[in-house]
């Protein structure tokens, strides 16, 4: 007898939880279709870090003191810069990360004096090799600028 | 599936590789079973796959350069262990935290363990066969993500404390966000109540299975929701509060007889509980700093040790650090709570079905990468 009463009693509660599917029938989607949509970033988005430019000079203000090469818990960092001017700073003549070793901690950014590293907002990153995950960041600068130059070129034509 | 068949007397015990590729061991687990027919006469865990040298690690670096570590022994609750990690610091080197740091330490951790606790809901539901609830639960634990997100920048590996604080403030939005979730986690127990804690089958099918009893739990050091099903109020965010646990009011659910479905209770109603803190702490979120002025860049605290526990999603979790004055630590070990969960099975598995193993499993809730560490 305690059988089939458990079998009725499962079979019941089968059907409130089909109560529960249904109800969920009705509300909106929750899964967007990625390549076609995408979801807003958050603006605390950590990307792999990246050469702030500066308004006023058009470029970055880094002065190649090392500190974030030598904080970097994963070694990612890999900082040149050459003595030009007398006075005053190196000039960075070379800045690489290895994206692939880096943890996203931010200490690089805290830490940098000048301010002149931030999170890219870059998320879609593909690599087959392991030198697809170097990233050269003075090379990623001027392609940025570049691109804003033309942007400011085609806006001067359109006004 | 290796190694056929052992003779023992007269008994043909047959031994059965449960792992290490197994989905529902969450992580790169193994257990040696010896079955007698479909019962479990010896289960035998074997542990290490995992390791990737988080203490040794922790040795050899400064302190801050660890906080990335923290969130990659516990994947679920990186949080937790970022939050308890930089507890530890602050208590060696006497760092003081503003109050408005500390309120959102803890609304943040909340937040993490609801979330946690909700990736096991759904994962151990899927392991006994109930598809939709996995997908509801991935849902509600987006909506955390989501806020953790907008806070920290990042979903799992978070690293967003820092010592003597936080390292990004809360604005009007994440409020907004903690409390439009709060809201909709009301509707969404019930919905889980109807669906899975009065499903006649799911209790059926955990009553009375994997039973902990207290004294094995004692003798192996269970701590979390496993403890506390077996009818012991032990939660360290009561008996020894840090940050600023003492000021809410909450409740810790304990269960009786120490079986899946009472970890299971314990866990849901966790979470609810974990909604409650966070409502009272959103109440009285403080204004003012969030960071302590002058914490140097290159921290050496001064000679001596430091033990703090803290409570993860897990259980009691703890580091326990030696500094000799350098700006690393000598000493860094971490005592984390899924080693004696998963331990205890030695005693809980033989003598249950085979079929039962992963129901077992699955209840205890382990992370394996914090055991290997
Ligand atoms: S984010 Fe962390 S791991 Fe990555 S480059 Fe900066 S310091 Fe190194
Ligand atoms: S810390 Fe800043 S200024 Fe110094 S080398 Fe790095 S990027 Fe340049």
């Amino acid at each position: 007898m305690g059988y089939f009463k458990d079998i009725f009693n499962g079979g019941l509660s089968l059907i409130e939880g089909m109560g529960v599917t249904a109800r969920r029938l009705f509300r909106p989607l929750v899964t967007v279709q990625y390549p076609r949509k995408k979801i807003p970033l958050s603006s605390a988005y950590r990307g792999h870090i990246e050469l702030k430019i500066f308004g006023e000079s058009g470029t970055h203000k880094c002065i190649v003191c090392l500190n974030c090469e030598k904080t970097c818990p994963s070694g990612v960092i890999r900082v040149q810069g050459e003595k030009l001017k007398e006075k005053g700073p190196k000039t960075l003549t070379s800045y690489v990360i290895d994206f692939s070793r880096c943890s996203l901690c931010g200490l690089c950014v805290e830490i940098c004096p000048t301010s002149t590293l931030k999170y890219s907002r870059e998320y879609e990153l593909v690599g087959e090799t392991w030198a697809d995950c170097k990233i050269d960041l003075l090379a990623r600068l001027a392609r940025q600028v570049e691109e804003m130059e033309a942007e400011k070129k085609t806006q001067g034509i359109a006004a | 599936m290796d190694e056929l068949e052992k003779i023992e007397g007269n008994e043909r015990v047959y031994s059965l590789n449960l792992g290490p590729q197994h989905p529902s061991t969450h992580g790169v687990l193994r257990i040696l079973l010896d079955l007698d027919g479909e019962y479990i006469v010896k289960a035998d865990p074997v542990i290490g796959y995992g390791h990737r040298g988080h203490e040794k690690m922790g040795e050899n670096r400064q302190y801050k350069q660890f906080l990335p570590n923290t969130s990659r022994m516990d994947y679920l609750s990186g949080m937790l262990y970022n939050h308890g990690f930089v507890l530890a610091v602050e208590k060696l080197a006497g760092i003081k935290v503003p109050e408005r740091a500390k309120y959102i330490r803890v609304i943040a951790s909340e937040l993490n363990r609801i979330s946690s606790h909700l990736l096991w809901f759904g994962t151990y539901l899927l392991d006994l066969g109930g598809i939709t609830p996995f997908l509801y639960a991935f849902d509600d634990r987006e909506q955390i993500l989501d806020i953790l997100d907008a806070i920290s920048g990042s979903r799992l590996t978070y690293s967003y404390c820092r010592f003597g604080g936080v390292s990004r403030d809360v604005d009007m939005k994440f409020i907004e966000m903690t409390r439009a979730f709060l809201k909709r986690m009301e509707a969404r127990w019930v919905d889980y109540e109807d669906l899975v804690t009065k499903n006649v089958i799911f209790i059926h099918r955990t009553r009375d299975v994997g039973v902990i009893s207290l004294e094995l739990a004692r003798q192996y050091g269970v701590t979390g929701p496993n403890l506390r099903a077996c009818g012991v109020a032990f939660d360290v965010r009561r008996s020894e509060p840090y940050e600023v646990y003492d000021r809410f009011d909450f409740e810790i659910p304990t269960g009786s007889k120490g079986d899946a479905l009472d970890r299971y209770v314990v866990r849901f109603r966790e979470m609810q509980q974990s909604c409650r803190i966070i409502d009272q702490a959103l109440e009285h979120l403080p204004e003012g700093e969030i960071m302590t002025p002058k914490v140097p860049q290159k921290l050496s605290p001064p000679k001596g040790e430091v033990y703090t526990a803290f409570e993860s999603a897990r259980g009691l979790t703890a580091y326990y650090l030696v500094s000799d004055g350098s700006p690393g630590p000598y000493r860094c070990h971490i005592r984390v709570p899924s080693f004696g969960n998963l331990n205890v099975l030695n005693d809980v598995l033989p003598g249950t079905l085979v079929a039962d193993a992963i129901a077992i499993l699955g209840s205890v809730d382990l992370v394996i990468p914090e055991i290997d560490r």
